[in-house]
């Protein structure tokens, strides 16, 4: 469990940091990520030069190659800025696992200093930003999906539904075994896929079962992962990250 | 019902054989449920992180001191008439028990639930020396009956239904069929009462054994243990050696831990502290009390600080319980005495990492079960350091480290990594990616088998950040 968390004041600027699998495949749940933030009033900044936080080579045991992709990652942050993550597996990676990374190394410090300020989205709109939404959608029954790393590395099991329960026409409705994991686990759904797939039916057919049209996650792989099953099954329901609906319903 | 072997080697086929079994899907389904809110419920009064973080403080602390422990132990043990042997592997212990069994000329052995017996496949070695072994406990005897091993740590028989246990009772003991689970519990206890009367020697675990007063605990619910220990003139007890506790005043937080972890119990039916044989004056209990602390690989996962903390285990199945994967495949998919996560971090030190490849990569790393686990075992991290070790990457002091290394995926992953430390490349890349988003293959196997295949978006973010900044430069304020 983490422990409790001692969150800054609103800053004036925050570091973005975009992960690769919305680089590559949900670009616009990073851009709307970025749009949240600023009508906030905070400045956000985009490094270019951001790749991906190495999670996948870390989790399938290539930690060697990991730090070197991690190790550039380091660098991207050199002002005191909290950096802001949609994800809580990328950030839970950062947080949790760069100093155990780097542990050792004469990048110690540096990831230790980094992981303290990192923060999931949804995370830091509710407990910095104390963001106020303002609903302007059609009224939907939505389930949400929260990653096993935003909720068990990352502790913020709850902030996604806060924020959802702030939009007035939204019946957010829970799954049965909403905590259980959707069977994604990055290079899982490949080593294991039978049973990965497994998984991923059981967690669709309880999104449905709940009564939901629509479902919202906070993490990519996830979306990939859930969303690409019931697409394939042709089933109705379809699912987005959660920047992205909060964005579309409140603009 | 066909006698099958399980073996880790081949824990893809058993997955895919277990996943297409829709009585073995519910019943582990609605057993694992259960536990969970079992669990839950009885936690639900109690500050359970408090709780956990002084029993993994506890466990931590006597595996700090493990040989001085141990070595304290057997003085006490010793001291209170207990004969201690120490057993290097499996192998040793259970010649040792054997030994202990044919200096008394027995020939039937009846047995409390033990996993390192297990572990040790004592059963087969004692019938080859022409002794029987029959176990007591409820599940272990269904099992046995059935000619299978146990599917879970603290419930061997979760695998099967009222139906099938039935049948097994019906077809092997001539019990009558029925569906009522007390007439079958009842059949089965009088079937066993019978054989504790005639066993020669009770073999027992031990859950907790305690340095400072040389007492072995064991905890049960079906006074089948109680049995076990105290009816046969002889009573040999059989431990793995991290189970040592230092203090008799550690076992209260444990007990409270593992019951509640394992089955949502406050407390079990019975709790058994066990410290030396039949004295003088007593009218009951076995004229022997022996103690084999079984090594089998331990002392090597102790060797390494990280790995050290697979010892802390309480054996209360908490984490299979709550394990995505285990509740699908079931136990035996996984053809490890111990199944689930504990035995993902813990058979690949017993049987190297070539036999259980595919163990520590058969998990999401969702960390259910480290959340759940009441001496709070890193085991997501644990799994991450064991397919660190066959990547070879790790210390290499895991046997078989390295076993999965090969050229390429050690070439995909050092293209990815340079890629991912050359910026100007890898916006190129995942730009063109978008272009030719057109090309991308439509089935990706096996992702395609159960999912659409992801398809590159048409931007990048990176190509969308840029853009938004002209905006808004252009404009001088946010969009909304």
């Amino acid at each position: 469990m983490t422990p409790l968390k001692q969150y800054p004041p609103r800053p004036d600027k925050v570091y973005f940091y975009g992960t690769c699998l919305i680089d590559l495949f949900y670009p616009g749940a990073g851009l709307d990520g970025i749009r949240l933030l600023e009508r906030e009033g905070i400045e956000v900044v985009f490094p270019d030069d951001q790749t991906c936080c190495g999670q996948p080579a870390y989790t399938s045991g290539y930690h060697d190659e990991a730090r070197a992709v991690a190790a550039a990652q380091l660098d991207l942050f050199p002002e005191p800025w909290p950096v802001i993550v949609p994800s809580g597996s990328c950030g839970g990676m950062m947080r949790t696992h760069y100093p155990q990374l780097f542990a050792g190394t004469e990048r110690e410090a540096q990831a230790r200093e980094l992981a303290g300020r990192i923060f999931e989205l949804t995370e830091f709109l509710v407990h910095v930003c104390h963001v106020k939404l303002t609903d302007r959608g059609e009224p939907q029954r939505v389930a949400m999906h929260t990653s096993c790393s935003a909720r068990r590395e990352m502790g913020v099991a709850d902030t996604g539904p806060a924020l959802l329960g702030q939009l007035e026409r939204v019946e957010l409705v829970e799954q049965a075994r909403a905590a259980e994991c959707c069977g994604f686990g990055g290079t899982f759904a490949v080593r294991h896929p039978e049973v990965s797939a497994a998984m991923v039916d059981d967690k669709t057919r309880a999104i449905e079962e709940a009564g939901a049209e629509h479902f919202v996650t906070s993490d990519c792989g996830c979306l990939m992962n859930i969303d690409g099953h019931l697409e394939q099954q042709q089933r109705p329901v379809r699912g987005e990250h959660i920047a992205s609906y909060l964005w579309r319903r409140t603009s | 019902m066909s006698v099958q072997t399980f073996t880790p080697q081949a824990f893809h086929r058993q997955a895919h054989d277990a996943l297409g079994n829709p009585q073995i899907r519910s019943n582990f389904r609605r057993a694992m449920d259960g536990l969970m809110d079992k669990r839950r419920s009885v936690f639900s009064e109690w500050d359970v992180e408090t709780l956990r973080e002084l029993g993994a403080n506890i466990r931590l602390r006597a595996l700090s001191r493990l040989p001085d422990l141990l070595e304290q132990l057997e003085a006490n043990c010793q001291a209170n008439g207990i004969r201690v042997h120490w057993a290097s592997d499996g192998d040793e212990a259970c010649r040792i028990v054997r030994e202990i069994c044919q200096a008394r000329e027995a020939k039937s052995v009846i047995k409390g639930k033990s996993m390192v017996s297990e572990e040790m496949h004592l059963n087969a070695h004692l019938e080859e020396a022409g002794i029987e072994a029959l176990e007591s406990d409820l599940g272990e005897y269904l099992v046995q009956l059935n000619e299978q091993t146990p599917s879970h740590i603290i419930m061997p028989a979760i695998h099967l239904n009222t139906d099938e246990i039935s049948d097994i009772l019906h077809d092997k003991t001539g019990t009558e069929r029925t569906r009522d689970v007390d007439a079958m519990t009842a059949a089965a206890r009088a079937q066993l009462r019978e054989r504790f009367m005639a066993a020669d020697v009770g073999i027992s675990g031990v859950n907790f054994a305690v340095a400072e007063t040389g007492t072995l605990c064991l905890v049960e619910n079906e006074g089948n243990g109680r049995m076990t220990t105290t009816v046969p003139p002889v009573h040999i007890a059989v431990t793995g050696i991290e189970k040592v506790v230092e203090r008799l005043r550690d076992v209260p937080p444990l007990y409270a831990l593992l019951t509640r972890s394992a089955t949502g119990q406050p407390v079990t039916t019975y709790f058994n502290m066990i410290s030396g044989p039949r004295r003088a004056d007593e009218h009951d209990g076995p004229e022997e009390v022996h103690l084999v602390l079984v090594d089998n690989g331990r002392s090597a996962i102790y060797q390494d600080d990280e790995l050290l903390d697979t010892l802390r285990c309480i054996r209360c199945g908490a984490c299979m319980n709550h394990c995505p994967v285990y509740t699908r495949v079931g136990g035996h998919t996984y053809g490890t005495t111990y199944p689930g996560p504990i035995g993902k971090i813990l058979m690949p030190h017993l049987m190297g990492l070539e036999a259980t490849r595919d163990l520590p990569s058969a998990s999401s790393l969702c960390g259910a079960c480290g959340e759940v686990c009441p001496v709070k075992i890193p085991i997501p991290d644990l799994l991450v350091r064991l397919r660190k070790e066959s990547v070879g990457e790790g210390r290499g002091n895991v046997p078989g480290a390295g076993v999965k290394r090969n050229r390429k995926e050690v070439f995909a992953w050092k293209s990815w990594q340079w890629l991912a430390t050359h910026p100007g490349a890898w916006r190129a890349g995942t730009g063109m990616a978008g272009k030719l988003r057109g090309l991308a293959p439509s089935t990706l196997r096996p992702w395609t088998d159960y999912r659409t295949v992801p398809k590159p978006a048409s931007t990048t973010l990176h190509a969308l950040v840029k853009r938004h900044r002209q905006d808004h430069d252009t404009t001088g304020e946010s969009e909304s």
